[in-house]
This record gives C-alpha cells, structure tokens and sequence, in this order.
C-alpha cells in the first residue's frame, strides 16, 4: 500500500439557492483511519460526505479518493466505498435478505448467495432473514444497513450518522465492528454528534457553517485550542453555572454531577472570574474537554459568520 | 459503464417484490379495469331511451291518439300526462320531473283536416344536449309514422309525402350504434394510461419520500437500469390488464373484433411502454407521491377527454384537435377501434403507431437525462 491517503480533497465547495453550505473544505483522510467528522447541524457534513462519494458535484474543489480523480471517476468511486445514509436506505418492504440480494446485485458480486449468508451469519440475523427490513429496530435497522454497505468490501467507507437514536450498547458494538474494519484496512469517515464516538476516532475532523474548523487527534485539538479550564467542587458548586457563563472569560460553564467544569481561552481569567464567587468551593485546574472546544469553535464560528453577515 | 442485465433484473425483482406487499396498489391494478369496464361499459349511453316526457293533450281524436301510440312505441320516450292546469307541464320540466313536454294544441285535429299545418310543440331540457338530441329527432319520426295510417282516403293528400331524394345511411362497423362497442375498446386505452403512467411516476417518487433514492444512486447502478428495472414489472401489469378488458369485451359487451389480434397485442405493448416512459418522466419532476400523483391527473383528465374516448374527436374547435395530437392516448384509441371494429391491418395502423413510437423515444431520452445519477 502506497502512503497516499484514501480521501485527499481540496477546497470543495457547495452552495444551494446562493447559500454556501460547504464553503472551501480541504480534507485528508489516510488510509485505514477512523476519521470522526463532527460538527453542528446544518453544518455541511452531509453535503461533504455526499460531495466524496460522488452524489454531488461540488462547485469549485477538486480531490482524489482512492487515487480516483473525483471530477472524472464517479462510477469507479461508486464501486469502491460504501455509503451509508443518515435516514434509512434499504427498502422495508423487502425482507433482510432480499435487501441483500439487491445489494450484492447491484455491485455485480460474485458468490451472492455465500455472500449475503455470511452477512446474515456476521450480523446474527440468520433467523430472521425473511422478515421485512422496516419491522427491525433502530439499532438493528443500522447495522443491517452497514452489512449491506460493507457487502461489496469498499475500501472507504462513508457513514452520515449512522448511531442517531441507537442505543448504548448498540452503539458500542457498532463502532467495535468499525474498528475491526478499519484493521482490515478499510478507511472510515464517520459523522457524529456523540462526543465519546468523537474520541473513538483516530483523528477528527470539526466543520461549522461549512467551514473546517480543527482537524487532528483529539489531543491535538484540545491542545490547539489553547483553552484552560477549572473544576470547582464543593457545596452548591453544580448550581454556579448560570452565574459563571456571564462572566468575562468564562467561554462555557456546565455542570457536572455535584461539580462545575468552566472553560475559556485564559487560565487567568478564569480564576479571576471564579475568585469572589464563594469561599467553600474548591476550584482545580483541569483538562479541558473536547467538548468545551467544540462548543468553543462552535461559538467563535458564530460570532465570525454573525460578524460578517452585518 | 454498460448496462448490465444483472442490475437491471436486481431492480425488477425489488419492484416485484414491493408490488406483492403493497396490497392496495395491487388491488388497484385489477381494481381499475373492472370497475372502469363496469361503470363505463355499461353506464355510458349516447343514444338515451326511455326519458321521461309530460304529454299534454288538448285535443283528443284519433289522430292525437296516434301521435300517443306512436310516440310510446318509439321507446324514447316514457310518457306521462301533464295534467290540465295551465302550466303544469312547464313547471314539472323546470323541477326536472321530466325531460320534455310535448304538447298537442286545442283545434290541431281540425287544423289538420283542414290542411292548415297544425304546430307541435316539443319543449326540452336542453340543459345536456346530447340527451336531447336523439330523441327530439324521434318525434318528428313518430309523428310521421302515426299519421300515415290515418290520413288515408280524402285525408291522402295531408300524408307525409317522400322526400323527392332517398338518402340512404349505411352504419358501419357499428350498425346498431351500440355505445360500449366504442367505449369498451376505447377503455383499454383509459385504463392503461391511467394506471401505468401514475404507478410508474408515482414508484420514483417514493424512493425519494422514503429516503432510498439516495442509497440507490450511491450504488454503481446506471440510470438506464433503474430505468428499465422500474418500467418492466409493470409491463406485464399492462398485459394482465389488457387480457381482461379484451376478455371482457369479447364476452360480456360482444364487441366485434375484426382485425389481426398479433397487431393489437403489438399496439398494446407499445402503448404500454409509452405511458411507463411518460410516468417516468413526469416522476422525475416530482419530489413527492402527492405530486407525482397531481401531475398523473393533470395528464389524464385531457386524455379522457380531448383523445376522443369520451367526445367525438373530430367535433372538437381546431386548437383542441391539436392538443389531442399531442396525447398518446388519441393513437393509440385510433388503433384499438381500428383493429377491434374495422378490421385494420398494420397499414392502416403503421401511423399511429409510428407516431407513439416516437413519443416513446421522446420521453425515454428526456428521462434518462433528467434522472441522473446525482441527488442534484
């Protein structure tokens, strides 16, 4: 395998009715990778997985996926990652395996009935292999539809949201089976709101207003984000938080259980911000979360798109 | 990237199996042409007997008796007295108790022997000409033959002479002028349009309500494919139902069938084909069921009625005719009455057919350019 990465595009835009919804997106994923694309709603997670796996043309942009030119290869690029759709997209008045069947006619593979077998056996679904797709739960609903999108074993996968409204325990297993794809070499660009799917990733990538905000490790993003935050416990501490997030310097306050997490970009301001607020409660330096710099990202974004809307 | 015939069969098999589950569509399928032939074929008459009409009789003699009896005895008319008050009938015709009001004035039978050209009135609800018009040409028959065998004798002369010139009508190819033999074949064309074009535009539109128009365009599956995997099931819908209504027509209405059946199986097959592609397109515009059915409708309200199933074609004002041209349907019926009533063969059929073949083409190019293979 060659070091090129698996998605390579650069500045991918996208407007609809005049509005720029991904506005200049450059992005790498290497191969093999677990890369976590977060963001708010309406951010343009959709429209870049769409734009990647050749179900939009962007605007402006160009990019490679699988060394495939994306302005010229979509077929071929249709035929080597999977896609899986934020809303449901197999057919629920088929039965599992007849969703499967179609699936693996559709990419034309060979062995289809050893094939869509051993799907039904993976996925523990081989009782229930005639029953109609749309009697499933959510959380058997997603991992029927990844089995359908990893039948054709793409070497990109693309999931828009694929654990919305799944349990925890489902959700779990879900990500432990992309891990084991993404050990198999299989390259994963997943979007998520979930911010302990988020440091599942091996990387991440932040979007707001269609524009990448962060993009790294977790680590890395925290570290870049050069936020400071303290954690105040002690009696009461927990109900400080509508007080403290109107304080100069104090970017988020939440609390925790009994505590209080603060963040903002200033240790010192902080602790000035916290200093008279109430002598019993003990406040620490502590590591600022991944999410206190989305919500900081999130916020900062705002403020710009607001800055220049006026 | 060539069309593949596997894909096409994955969507067929998916559309099959989708079509068994929805019952209602399913039901409709059969549904249609029953209720259609049923309604249409028996309840549509162009030729109304039996209407009901106030006599009023103000000169009672042998000769009015006549004018009665032979009024009765044309079977369109189900007569009835209007009574003597002075304005009775008028006001039964505007209730809408009867549909005409015949009345025979005082002194007509004198006026008659007195070769004065006594008047007869004949009042009608106009309101629906074509229920009018066969029957008030009926009168002047009745009156005609009722007194012919009265006047006779001295009376001779005051007969109904013969024209100076016979005109002689032929009826062809539907002698006794019965309505369901142009209506039932003409249903077929009906039937099919209605049914293909909305299932058709109306199965797009639901792999973009229900989310999974966007998995299958992420799929290597080429337009083309989902194309002729989406129009094929209901091909063989289109044959089923064109087996019962030419079933039907043969053994309930007896309509005659004259021409090759090969040429009419051929016709239909391509008009099927030409409504699918049509379906196709219009689903194409449409983002919803609702829609895709709305412009279903728009589609079929003029093939009812400009095509010539319903209304004489050829009394339709010039700009009518044209649009008529425009709509499948109009050869397609041409070539169904053709085949069944007037025995035609594939050289009377060739334009018609040559022209919805062309249509055809039409609507599968703008499909497939307007399908594509993006969400945009």
């Amino acid at each position: 395998m060659s070091a090129a990465p698996a998605i390579a595009v650069t500045g991918l835009t996208k407007s609809f009715g005049g509005r720029v919804v991904v506005d200049h997106v450059s992005l790498e994923v290497g191969q093999g990778r677990v890369c976590g694309f977060l963001g708010p709603n309406g951010s343009g997670k959709t429209t870049t997985l769409r734009m990647i796996c050749g179900l939009l043309i962007p605007d402006s942009g160009s990019g490679t996926v699988l060394g495939l030119d994306l302005a010229t290869s979509r077929g071929e690029i249709k035929r080597r990652i999977g896609y899986m759709t934020q809303r449901f997209g197999l057919f629920e008045d088929l039965t599992i395996r007849e969703n499967l069947a179609f699936v693996a006619d559709a990419y034309s593979l060979d062995n289809k009935h050893a094939r869509v077998d051993a799907a039904l056996d993976r996925l523990g679904l081989a009782t229930r292999a005639d029953q109609l797709a749309g009697k499933l739960s959510g959380g058997w609903k997603q991992r029927l539809a990844l089995a359908a999108c990893v039948l054709h074993e793409p070497q990109i996968l693309l999931l828009d949201e694929p654990t919305a409204g799944v349990d925890p325990l489902a959700r779990r297993e879900f990500w432990d089976q992309i891990h084991v794809l993404a050990a198999e070499g299989v390259t994963v660009l997943v979007s998520t709101h979930y911010m302990d799917e988020a440091e599942r990733c091996h990387d991440i990538a932040y979007i707001a207003y269609g524009v990448l905000l962060a993009r790294g490790t977790a680590a890395e993003i925290v570290r870049d984000s050069g936020l400071a935050a303290l954690t105040g416990e002690g009696p009461g501490a927990d109900r400080l938080a509508p007080l403290l997030q109107q304080r100069p310097g104090v970017t988020m306050a939440a609390a925790f259980g009994p505590t209080l997490h603060i963040a903002g970009p200033d240790l010192a301001a902080l602790r000035a911000a916290v200093k008279d607020v109430d002598p019993a409660i003990d406040w620490r330096e502590a590591e600022p979360t991944l999410e206190d710099v989305f919500i900081h990202l999130m916020r900062s974004a705002t403020d710009n798109s607001v800055g220049i809307a006026s | 990237m060539s069309p593949s015939l596997r894909r096409i069969w994955a969507m067929l098999i998916k559309e099959f199996h989708q079509l068994r589950r929805d019952r209602l569509t399913f039901g409709m399928i059969v549904g249609i042409p029953l209720v259609q032939l049923f309604l249409f074929g028996f309840a549509i008459n162009n030729d109304p007997r039996h209407l009901r009409a106030a006599l009023e009789v103000n000169d009672h003699s042998a000769f009015t008796r006549s004018i009665e009896g032979s009024l009765r005895a044309s079977s369109y008319f189900d007569l009835q007295p209007a009574g003597t008050r002075p304005g009775a009938g008028e006001e039964m015709l505007r209730r809408g108790e009867v549909q005409f009001l015949i009345v025979i004035p005082p002194d007509f039978s004198r006026d008659l022997v007195r070769g004065e050209h006594p008047q007869l009135l004949v009042v009608a609800d106009a309101t629906d000409p074509a229920a009018t018009g066969g029957a008030t040409a009926a009168v002047q028959q009745a009156v005609m033959s009722g007194l012919g065998h009265d006047l006779i004798g001295s009376l001779a002369p005051l007969a109904p002479r013969p024209p100076p010139v016979d005109v002689v009508v032929q009826r062809r190819y539907n002698p006794e002028g019965i309505t369901s033999h142009n209506i039932v074949p003409g249903l077929l064309a009906i039937v099919l349009s209605m049914t293909m074009v909305m299932l058709t535009s109306v199965s797009v539109a639901r792999e973009r309500e229900r989310g999974t128009m966007e998995n299958l365009l992420a799929m290597p599956l080429h337009p083309l494919e989902v194309m002729l995997g989406k129009i094929l099931p209901y091909v063989f819908i289109g044959a089923t139902q064109t087996t019962i209504i030419v079933a039907a027509a043969q053994l309930i209405f007896q309509v005659p069938f004259f021409g090759p059946v090969w040429l009419l199986a051929l016709a239909t097959l391509v008009f099927i084909t030409v409504s699918l592609l049509l379906g196709f397109t219009l689903s194409t515009f449409a983002q919803t069921q609702l829609q895709a059915m709305q412009m279903s409708f728009f589609y079929i309200l003029p093939s009812i009625l400009l095509s010539g199933f319903m209304f004489p074609f050829r009394g339709m004002p010039g700009w009518a005719q044209t649009i008529g041209e425009c709509i499948p349907v109009t050869h397609f019926l041409r070539v169904v009455r053709g085949v069944m009533l007037k025995g035609w063969g594939v050289g009377e059929a060739l334009l018609p057919l040559g022209i919805l073949a062309a249509m055809g083409l039409v609507f599968a190019f703008v499909a497939v350019r307007r399908y594509g293979d993006t969400l945009e």
